[in-house]
């Protein structure tokens, strides 16, 4: 097989699985059913690992697959670009996807919808790979709407909870409006650069660095400033970046595999992704990056706050991400896109590793997601509970696992940075070192040490908190069989398909941080896919005090970053095994923070009522005074009245009589006789 | 062969054998007859697309006949590039819609049968005429069975829907006669083609502008003349919804390149900012009104306004990109707005009710159909891969060439679409059983799983491989956008 053929095969065999179980999965079986997406997704994963070590020894592909469409001289195709970019970004995402192929078996075990489900997470992984081979804007933006396609399938799984199917929508409609920047993004390159394909455009960039756009009055915009805003906006609904980061924390309301592989590891990366790929464009403009960065900052710091207050394991997690998301964002606006991409790689493993484990929990506690109703689980669940370990170490940034040696080259990237708003950034990423840790170890020490708070005979909870628990709403409605049943008994350690990937996904969140951060960042692992420029090259700077990993982690250890994920883990120990009545009075001290905090800022709040409420009542003004007032009430039947009475008016004339007819032929004659008279 | 004409009157000629031979009691002949006519309708236009040469703008198939010589009126029909898709868009479509009334209609089949035949054959005759009398015999006729469909088979308002909507689409046409009539005096012929070379001042080509506007801004239709399309579909049965809006709204789209750009071209350049800002109201507008509504067919039908805006939007951008986005979206929202229509008929079938609020949680019981009406839906809100991606996206695309700020507006369609119709979908498919009636539904039936099997394989393979539907119209559009770019003065 030629590797042309190889490339093709990737992303199809996945593709081939989805569809053989989605349209006749029920006839399979599930078991035949799962094998087929899994051998999918396995001969992606292993087909990924051949393409990589082939990009590493120095292979490159550009090619077109077929001609999608063509008008006039303007040609769109699906094709492939295969570099160092996309090889790191196939082998993460089937990798992580085969890992949660092989633990949906556990955690889907007697869920109705078994089949529907491998059948949307192996379409999603081809949609995903289409994303990140593209060699053009055009199969971008498919695979970037397939992906939001799957997601919101997959965030309303479970369709009859409210909860889920207001949750898809709404993370729908949040990613339409980043799609809607994205498209026009597209659109300015396309009218500019007379071509969609990405190398022509890569190569065309330098023409268009003064080049000037009118928008609005006189005032004259930087062409390239416009359009990387405008895709900018794309990767902020992708990427969940404020304000447009609303839909990830309510996409939890999908099962906890496709949080994983979806809201964590590879689609909310896209967007990361993305820009990393159009850095050619961006370095052109600092006005961008500048955007990119004080978005990522706020995004890192803000999120990372709410993070604290969430009770819901998941949610906890989520919020984590979105702080997550925040800083690869922030390294994009520095101009380190490799730092970026070395955090998503790491992140990607860890993050999918820490939800991995909280799905681990949810189902020994029989559906479970509250980390009061949790505690002392590590007794119980000991693999789970290393691997979890293992995860917030990393994510809190503490040497040598993987977080560690990312996100401190992305803060060293901050710091040198001379990009406008690289102050802010700079005291954001910090400070989230703090808060990162804190929420971290909090969710660790809530779930797994201290006392049990659940009831260790029995079930997690009766039927009727079950009831009151908002996210399990659909659930009590026995639409969603308990998978897991409700047949008691204290905590198990899930079965080996849920915690084999748990360890797999740990092993790469201790070892990638020193493995590939020295070729990543300072190497020449990118080759040509990512550039930068001369005056933002802030890791060209760090390149010069590089002395190796060891250095590095010395340095680390001696610097304020380490200490202040070290003061997070502490603080967290203090408040939840030490003193736990701290939190509270913490609480009650802080009442309108905690209350801000608690309302997520009243993001939503605001979008229901401006945005969701506005459109609304907008709609029914239109319909009600547009359309059926003044169109068809004034206009359509006016005009059918105005006839009516015309001809009621006209009826009269002709009264039959005739002396009427005589008097008029009498008024008509004395009045073309006055007018014959008076001419 | 004459293609052409077959294509006109085999349908039309079934339809009449359906009157005469169908029997109210024994409506299964009817069916039979109306089916293999229907067939042998789309049969005969498979050759146009096989043996069309996409190298030339030049108009082929051609048949020419005498008709009325006095006033050399004649009986000439021709295809090029444009308007050969919708020839075999409506036959495919007769098809379906056959196929589609096979039991749910059970008063008057043969009648039911007959008119949608004929309305076929006229509307092929529309697409195909070369004439413009001829042209206007086949456009106003087609008015008549379309009436009848909804003032027979309609639902409790449907005298009122059937009568705005001939008055509507009457009175809109009646000046077209009299331009007609005036280009047949300055050139001597009433051929359109030759339409094409007559000079024209730009007062008279204004004039004539408002005269072929009206009549074909109505049938589109476009703001502000629109309102007539949701009281015809909400009350038009099932078939009818799926006939006027894949096939009779794009005749009115149809005329706008047929008769106003190339026979208008200065008026039509002068006047081109005053049809972009409607056709964007339409997206804008009509986007917000669509999300408010409560009945189920009313909110398809504000959609089709939504996406017809981008067809008219397109060809007033006067770029290969812009116009072939537009044809292309005529031919997608051909296939999408048949395929919601009959998901909506299929529930109305069962639980007769149009309203979103009967409804919640349909997935439940009908899971093969939720399958397909997500598809479906995901299609009129333009997700890639389906075929209401592909024009959008070309006519958006085109906009922003043209100014960012008419691509910005078009391209909140992404937004609207997507909310309007994903928020029908969640209300109507997903959330628990909402009442007895959707707890009792019985899913697809074979019939009407292989209706919408068929729609969705076009859908999806347009969407993947748009590329031999847009090849076929090259030639066609650059030979249009030449004739709009040389002025008549």
């Amino acid at each position: 097989m030629t590797m042309q053929q190889l490339y093709l095969l990737i992303p199809l065999a996945p593709l081939a699985g989805a569809v053989a179980v989605g349209l006749f999965g029920p006839k399979l079986g599930r078991g035949l059913s799962h094998w087929l997406c899994i051998l999918g997704v396995a001969v992606a994963t292993v087909g990924s690992i051949v393409v990589w070590r082939d990009v590493m020894a120095g292979a490159r592909f550009n090619g077109d697959v077929y001609t999608w469409l063509q008008s006039g001289s303007l040609k769109l195709a699906i094709g492939f670009l295969i570099d160092p970019l996309t090889a790191t970004m196939m082998v993460v995402v089937t990798f992580v996807s085969l890992m949660v192929h092989v633990y949906t078996i556990g955690y889907m075990a007697e869920d109705p919808g078994y089949t529907r489900f491998f059948s949307y997470i192996s379409l999603f992984t081809f949609s995903m790979l289409m994303l990140v081979m593209s060699n053009n804007f055009v199969q971008l933006f498919f695979g970037w709407e397939a992906v939001g396609l799957v997601s919101y399938l997959l965030i309303g799984f479970w369709y009859t909870r409210p909860t889920a199917i207001y949750a898809n929508l709404k993370a729908f409609l949040v990613n339409r409006v980043g799609d809607f920047g994205f498209l026009l993004g597209i659109g300015l390159i396309l009218a500019w650069f007379g071509t969609l394909d990405y190398a022509q455009v890569f190569a065309r960039a330098g023409e268009f660095e003064g080049a000037k756009l009118n928008l609005w009055g006189a005032a004259e915009w930087s062409l390239l400033t416009v359009t990387c805003i405008c895709l900018f906006v794309g990767a902020m609904g992708k990427s969940a970046q404020v304000p447009l980061h609303v839909w990830l924390p309510d996409s939890m309301e999908g099962p906890t595999p496709i949080s994983a592989l979806i809201h964590a590891a590879t689609m909310v990366t896209a967007g990361i992704f993305m820009v990393a790929r159009m850095s050619p464009l961006f370095e052109l403009s600092d006005t961008a990056l500048s955007f990119v960065t004080v978005i990522g900052a706020t995004t890192a710091l803000f999120m990372a706050f709410l993070g604290i207050v969430q009770n819901d394991i998941k949610r906890v997690v989520a919020y984590s991400t979105l702080s997550q998301l925040g800083y690869m964002t922030v390294a994009l606006g520095v101009s380190a896109y490799s730092a970026a991409i070395f955090h998503l790689m790491t992140h990607a493993f860890f993050k999918a590793l820490l939800f991995l484990c909280a799905g681990s929990v949810i189902i020994a506690l029989h559906h479970e997601q509250d980390l009061r109703k949790m505690g002392g689980l590590r007794r119980y669940m000991p693999v789970t509970w290393i691997t979890a370990l293992v995860g917030s170490l990393a994510l809190a940034g503490v040497p040598p696992f993987a977080g560690f040696f990312s996100k401190d080259a992305i803060i060293e990237a901050v710091h040198a940075s001379r990009i406008p708003g690289h102050g802010y950034a700079y005291f954001a990423v910090l400070a989230g070192v703090f808060i990162t840790a804190f929420y971290s170890f909090r969710l660790l020490f809530l779930a797994f040490h201290g006392k049990a708070r659940f009831d260790p005979a029995g079930q997690a909870h009766s039927h009727d908190e079950h009831a009151a628990d908002r996210h399990d709403a659909g659930h009590e409605a026995g639409d969603e069989p308990d998978a897991h049943g409700h047949h008691g008994g204290p905590p198990r350690e899930s079965p080996w398909v849920v915690t084999l990937p748990l360890v797999l996904l740990a092993i790469p969140s201790v070892f990638t941080g020193w493995t590939y951060i020295e070729p990543m960042l300072f190497g020449d692992y990118f080759g040509g896919a990512i550039v930068v420029r001369p005056e933002h090259a802030v890791l060209w700077e760090m390149k010069n005090e590089w002395r190796g990993v060891a250095a590095f982690v010395q340095h680390g250890v001696l610097s304020l970053p380490f200490w202040l994920a070290l003061a997070g883990i502490a603080a967290a120990w203090y408040c939840y095994l030490v003193n736990p009545a701290l939190p509270a009075r913490i609480k009650s001290a802080i009442g309108p923070v905690y209350t801000l905090l608690d309302n997520k800022y009243y993001f939503d709040r605001f979008n229901d009522t401006v945005f969701a409420g506005g459109a609304r009542r907008l709609g029914g003004f239109l319909s009600r005074v547009g359309d059926a007032t003044v169109i068809d009430g004034f206009f359509v039947n006016g005009s059918a009245r105005l006839v009516g009475w015309a001809a009621a008016m006209l009826r009269h004339l002709q009264s039959g009589y005739v002396y009427h007819y005589a008097f008029a032929m009498i008024v008509g004659f004395f009045a073309m006789l006055t007018w014959w008279v008076g001419r | 062969m004459p293609y052409l004409s077959l294509a006109i009157w085999i349908p039309i000629a079934a339809g009449l054998a359906v009157l005469v031979y169908g029997r109210d009691r024994d409506a299964g002949l009817a069916r039979w007859i109306a089916l293999v006519g229907a067939l042998a309708g789309l049969l005969v236009t498979l050759p146009l697309w096989v043996h069309f040469n996409p190298h030339t703008s030049d108009m082929q198939f051609v048949e020419s006949a005498e008709w009325i010589p006095r006033f050399d009126v004649r009986y000439l029909l021709g295809v090029d590039g444009i308007s050969m898709l919708f020839v075999l868009l409506n036959s495919f479509v007769t098809l379906l819609v056959v196929w589609a009334g096979w039991e749910v209609i059970e008063d008057r089949v043969a009648q039911y049968m007959a008119a949608f035949l004929i309305m076929s054959g006229l509307i092929n005759g529309s697409f195909v005429a070369l004439d413009g009398v001829l042209f206007y015999v086949f456009f106003e006729a087609l008015l008549i069975p379309m009436y009848l469909i909804i003032g027979v088979w309609g639902g409790p308002n449907r005298v009122y829907a059937a009568i705005k909507f001939f008055l509507y689409t009457l009175v809109g046409s009646l000046l077209m006669l009299v331009a007609l009539i005036y280009l047949y005096r300055v050139s001597e012929s009433f051929s359109i083609l030759d339409w094409y070379l007559v000079p024209l001042s730009l007062k008279t080509q204004l004039l004539l502008f408002v005269a072929f506007f009206l009549a074909f801004a109505v049938k589109v239709p476009m703001w502000p003349v629109h309102t007539w399309l949701p009281d015809a579909h909400v009350e038009a049965p099932t078939g009818g919804s799926v006939v006027l809006a894949a096939i009779t709204l794009k005749i009115g789209a149809y005329g706008f390149v047929r008769f106003i750009l190339p026979i208008l071209p200065d008026a039509s350049r002068y006047l081109s900012g005053f049809i972009v800002t409607l056709s964007l109201v339409a997206v804008v507008y009509i986007g917000f009104v669509a999300l408010v509504q409560g009945d189920m067919k009313k909110l398809i039908a504000y959609s089709s306004i939504s996406h017809m805006g981008f067809v008219t939007l397109g060809f007033f951008l006067f770029s290969q990109l812009g116009a072939e986005g537009a044809l292309v979206q005529m031919i997608s929202h051909g296939f999408v707005s048949a395929a919601m229509f009959l998901c909506v008929g299929v529930m109305y079938d069962r639980v007769h009710s149009r309203q979103i609020a009967d409804y919640g949680g349909v997935a439940n019981t009908m899971p093969r159909f939720a399958a397909f009406m997500v598809l479906f839906a995901m299609a009129n809100a333009g997700l890639p891969a389906t075929s209401g991606f592909v024009g959008e996206f070309l006519v958006i695309l085109a906009a922003v060439k043209v100014n960012f700020w008419l691509g910005f507006l078009a391209a909140t369609t992404l937004i609207l679409g997507a909310a309007y119709t994903l928020w029908m979908v969640k209300r109507v498919i997903f959330g628990a059983v909402a009442n007895a009636q959707v707890r009792e539904l019985a899913d697809l039936n074979r019939r009407e799983f292989w209706l919408l099997a068929v729609l969705a394989a076009l859908v999806i393979g347009m969407g993947v491989y748009p590329k031999p539907f847009v090849d076929v119209m090259h030639t066609s559009v650059a030979d249009l956008l030449a004739h709009v770019a040389k002025s008549k003065l």
